[in-house]
């Protein structure tokens, strides 16, 4: 159990300087490349990963907004692609906020949060005492954030040569780690609501593109509870 | 109104309007017991609009990937997968084979 905030920075350190830190960087990469080819600065694509930081989100704007969407339909699906923060901070930040004085620190570290230092923070919070917590998540999500802006800088300046296949290797890499990382969840009545989630994610889309996502997993994840509350929790 | 200014326009009215379900999140968070049924809801639903975006993001993608035929996107999601429970829930070597095989056919067929 770690108890100080030391040897939780240590480890957030140990645990997102490995794959979390490469995954994002060479995601990043396609983002920057795209970003760049679509003619925005190199200012407006650092601004957008570490604004939004949500690559979906990201993505739709600058595709949205190229395909001639208005700016207002371009914003509404790039916001709509990452609703999925709001039910993610309200999952996770009670995880963190004993060891924070203020609650309104919380509005500035939330900004930080994403997919990579959340499923870390399901995984090991259970081995770290509440009041450390927030040490382990600031480190965590500082590394992931550099290694985001590392990754948009050098999509940026200079990968448009590394070949077609290769570029279409790295736009898939994003879904990609995102599948195998939510793919190791264990824990009920998390697994019933992925299973619930895959068909339906395609589904609700299809009915509506931008608020499918928002109705998927509002009404899977209800239906994903309830699914547990009705076995008795023995799952 | 030149481009530049426009694009800025779109950048900060983008992470404005994704801030705003950060914000939402923060606030509704306060009053949450972490051990509450509530709590297990919301978590039921993150993981349930994360699979969603998921799928979403690999049947019906974004941008150039749509190019790329969709058995090409499954076969490198499958094989990254079943790496990952075959070899031992180590994620790089599973996204590390996904990726392989999916550039390898990407390649191979000249996409």
């Amino acid at each position: 159990m770690i108890d100080n905030p030391k040897p939780a920075c240590v480890r957030a350190v140990r645990d997102a300087l490995g794959f979390p830190s490469i995954m994002l960087c060479a995601s990043m990469m396609a983002f920057g490349s795209l970003a760049q080819q679509s003619g925005y600065s190199l200012g407006m694509a650092l601004s957008l990963t570490a604004g939004i930081w949500g690559l979906p989100g990201q993505v739709a704007m600058i595709e949205f907004h190229a395909a001639g969407a208005s700016i207002l339909f371009a914003v509404l699906a790039s916001s709509l692609a990452n609703a999925r923060f709001m039910p993610m901070a309200v999952s996770f930040l009670p995880l963190i906020r004993d060891g924070v004085r203020h609650y309104g620190w919380m509005f500035v570290l939330v900004q930080m949060l994403s997919l990579n230092p959340w499923a870390a923070g399901q995984r090991v919070f259970p081995d770290i005492i509440p009041s450390v917590r927030v040490y382990y998540y600031v480190v965590f999500a500082v590394v992931c954030m550099i290694a985001g802006l590392i990754g948009t800088a050098i999509g940026f300046f200079g990968i448009g040569n590394i070949g077609r296949p290769a570029a279409l290797g790295l736009l898939f890499l994003n879904p990609l780690f995102f599948s195998v990382m939510i793919a190791g969840t264990r824990m009920q009545p998390a697994m019933t609501a992925i299973l619930i989630g895959v068909p339906l994610g395609p589904i609700f889309h299809h009915l509506s593109s931008d608020w499918g996502l928002l109705a998927a997993g509002l009404s899977g994840g209800s239906f994903a509870f309830w699914i547990h509350r009705k076995t008795g929790n023995k799952a | 109104m030149d481009t530049t200014t426009t694009l800025w326009i779109l950048v900060i009215a983008s992470i404005l309007a994704t801030y705003l379900w950060r914000f939402l999140g923060t606030l509704l968070s306060r009053r949450i017991d972490p051990d509450g049924v509530l709590f297990q809801w919301v978590t039921c639903v993150s993981y349930c609009m994360l699979a969603g975006l998921i799928s979403r993001m690999i049947l019906v993608p974004v941008g150039s990937l749509v190019e790329v035929p969709l058995w090409i996107r499954l076969v490198g999601v499958v094989i990254g997968l079943a790496v990952f429970f075959i070899a031992g829930r180590i994620m790089l070597v599973a996204v590390g084979s996904g990726l392989a095989v999916f550039i390898g056919l990407a390649t191979v067929l000249n996409i």
